[in-house]
């Protein structure tokens, strides 16, 4: 490896980059376009009735059931059931969107039936005041009502079920909040897949490979200055869709530095890949379907517009097989919720999956007719 | 003197075809050899495994004592390559191009002075994709040029330039032999070969018909020296009778070999004598581009009758 030839390969990559408006619009200003789009669309559906998690620990009995109902009822909120333990439900939130929940207590219905005080738990969502505020009045009302029912029932006229608030244990996230490590990450994927199946195979037909291996140059030196020119550009394009997200659509991000590996890794990955594709075509039509083959799934199953986690369980289990995947959750561990110790792992995932891809695209990759 | 290129029983098969059919030839250090023959004879193939851009299917390939094939990386500095068909990036100028293969060689060529070499300055700074086919030939000639490199290989450097273009071209090979640089050529202009080439050989289907310097080639393959007048055809028949050589009439000219120089004289004195009128006359001998037209025509010829149904 030479830094002198690279430096010259990267100021060609550089200027047949810079000198071809289309290519450069799409790398730059296709994720804005995404996130406008995507914003809108998310702010709209937003303003629906909201999601009420809810724990019930009460196992079904017909009293819970009926208090579920009620708040089904006002319509204001939508009860989904799930099944997690009360103690943990709190960080369980945090990981979710629009986080409100409900824990019903073990021994509520008798409780309630004996006349026995009980309470039942709201998890409000300490940065979303107004669905916080709606849940509770909505939880609050179908409370008094079932007070209501009880006094008159038990003779004496004493409220029997309390509310108590917690608030949700970690910050919550809105989508647009997701939205931004799926756009870095579709950018990651898309600018060197689609440049580099399409140069690794046309480079080849034209003749450009065969001239390149009459010089000094290595197929080494040639890629990573390739995997040089799609780190700037994933900055450059990181920012500009933080930038946006940010200012534009009020997004949450924490800027830390523990995004620039997945800023470096991710184009050495599908850098490689996209050569890989390249190399092991003989035409460039063979090589556009191999990469989009490999691209189109990834671009959608990634996390890059839609959360894993709101998969169904097979298709999650898809997604976990697609290396951008890992490049986006690790940059949501990094930028959301802190959790250094699964963004190291992510990060390791790609950085072995990126070293295996680049040494067999160097490998496979043929300057000259063998 | 050393020898630069040695190449000894070379093949080269695409599958079935039979590009390359055997072939050994030399070129000393220090000298211009040009390859000749028709369309798909196998020039560009040889002079690729030359170049180590294909792997030859038997055979040895000795440039610079170096085997391309595997020697690639410390034969690069020392050749230069110009292809049949150059293409370069797109959106890169010719001065922005000779300074890349600048640093990726390490010389330090000036580009103006290089793009002036080939004729190509008022274009240094134009997109490769703005160029006209000749001018991206001439820009391959300066890339190819870079690296000051001992052997120069050139598949048709001057298909598609034009006349003065090509002049100057000659001007770069001639320039490159006397400073001692050794270049390899394949073309389709014999007179170019004759006039540059210190040994051409003659391909035809994978296999050298005629090998040699011109002269040789043209004395030992061509016809011998003839006399052509304006006169009737019943010039020819005299002719055969009064001085016993060998002549015939046609398109209104009779057509009579010489034997030596002094033959020209006894026969115009014979024509003049007959008292047939005659006009204008004039002396023919072969050029390398008559051999290379009837020797291949002839193996052609043979070829057909070789594979005609019996
Ligand atoms: N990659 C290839 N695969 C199969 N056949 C090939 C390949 N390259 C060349 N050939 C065949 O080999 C033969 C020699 O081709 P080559 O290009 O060497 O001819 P050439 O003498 O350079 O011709 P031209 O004067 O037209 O450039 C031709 O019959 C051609 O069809
Ligand atoms: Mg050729």
């Amino acid at each position: 490896m030479n830094g002198r030839r690279i430096g010259a390969d990267l100021a060609v990559v550089y200027r047949t980059y810079t000198r071809n408006p289309i290519a450069l619009f799409f790398s730059l200003i296709f994720p804005i376009i995404l996130i406008g789009l995507f914003g809108l669309i998310f702010s709209t559906i937003g303003t629906g009735t909201t999601t009420l998690y809810v724990v019930n620990d009460d196992h079904g009995s017909p009293t819970s059931v009926a208090f579920l109902s009620a708040l089904n009822n006002t319509t204001v909120v939508k009860v989904a059931t799930v099944n997690v333990s009360a103690a943990s439900f709190g960080a369980w939130l945090g990981d979710h969107d629009d986080p409100v929940g409900l824990v019903i207590p073990d021994g509520f219905g008798a409780n309630y039936s004996a006349g026995h005080p009980v309470n039942v738990t709201v998890y409000t969502d300490p940065q979303d005041a107004a669905s916080s505020g709606e849940v509770l009045g909505a939880v609050n009302g179908v409370v008094s009502q079932f007070n209501l029912e009880a006094a008159c029932h038990g003779g004496t006229c004493t409220p029997v079920v309390g509310v108590l608030t917690s608030q949700v244990g970690s910050p919550s996230y809105s989508t647009i909040d997701y939205l931004i490590p799926g756009l870095i990450g579709f950018s990651i994927l898309t600018s060197p897949m689609f440049s580099l199946v399409d140069i690794s195979s046309t480079y080849r037909k034209e003749g450009i490979f065969r001239e390149l291996s009459l010089t000094p140059l290595t197929r080494g030196e040639w890629l990573s200055a390739r995997i040089v020119w799609y780190v700037l550009l994933t900055f450059v394009s990181a920012a500009i869709v933080i930038g946006f997200g940010a200012g534009v659509f009020s997004a949450h991000v924490k800027l830390n530095l523990g995004l620039v590996p997945f800023l470096v890794v991710g184009p050495f990955f599908f850098v490689s890949l996209g050569m890989l594709c390249g190399s092991v075509s003989k035409t460039p039509e063979t090589a556009a379907l191999i990469g989009n083959v490999l691209t189109f799934p990834m671009m959608f199953l990634s996390g890059t517009f839609f959360t894993v986690s709101s998969f169904p369980p097979g298709l999650q289990t898809v997604a976990h097989l697609l290396p951008l995947y890992y490049v986006i959750d690790g940059m949501n561990q990094v930028m959301l919720f802190s959790n250094t110790t699964r963004a190291l792992t992510d990060l390791a995932i790609v950085l072995v999956a990126s070293v295996v891809t680049f040494l067999l695209a160097v490998r496979l990759f043929r300057w000259r007719d063998e | 003197m050393p020898t630069a290129i040695e190449v000894r029983g070379l093949t080269k098969q695409y599958g079935e075809l039979v590009a390359v059919g055997g072939i050994d030839f030399e070129v000393p250090a220090g000298t211009v050899f040009a390859f000749l023959g028709p369309n798909g004879a196998g020039k560009t193939t040889t002079v690729e495994i030359l170049e180590g851009l294909r792997r030859r299917t038997g055979g040895t390939v000795s440039i610079l004592g170096l085997d391309p094939w595997t020697d690639g990386a410390s034969l690069r500095r020392r050749v230069g390559v110009l292809p049949q068909e150059f293409r370069f990036f797109d959106k890169i100028t010719a001065r922005e191009a000779i300074e890349y293969y600048r640093t990726l060689f390490g010389t330090s060529v000036d580009p103006a002075e290089l793009l002036a070499r080939v004729e190509l300055l008022d274009k240094a700074e134009a997109r490769f994709d703005t160029l006209s086919g000749g001018q991206k030939q001439k820009l391959g000639l300066a890339l190819a040029l870079t690296n000051d490199p001992e052997i120069c290989f050139l598949d048709e450097p001057t298909t598609g330039l034009d006349p003065h273009a090509r002049r100057a071209l000659w001007g770069v090979i001639r320039n490159l032999r006397s400073s001692g640089r050794t270049v390899f050529l394949t073309t389709h202009y014999l007179e170019e070969a004759e006039l540059l080439a210190d040994r051409v050989a003659i391909l035809h289907r994978g296999r050298i018909i005629a090998s040699g310097t011109p002269a040789e080639i043209v004395r030992s393959h061509g016809r011998p020296a003839r006399l052509s007048v304006e006169a009737a055809p019943a010039l020819a028949p005299l002719l055969v009778r009064d001085l016993g050589v060998s002549a015939r009439a046609a398109d209104g000219r009779v057509e009579v070999e010489l034997a030596d120089r002094h033959d020209a004289l006894r026969v115009l004195a014979a024509i003049d004598r007959s008292g047939i009128p005659w006009d204008s006359f004039s002396t023919e001998v072969d050029t390398l581009e008559d051999v290379f037209v009837r020797l291949v025509g002839r193996m052609d010829e043979g070829t057909l009758k070789a594979e005609a149904p019996a």
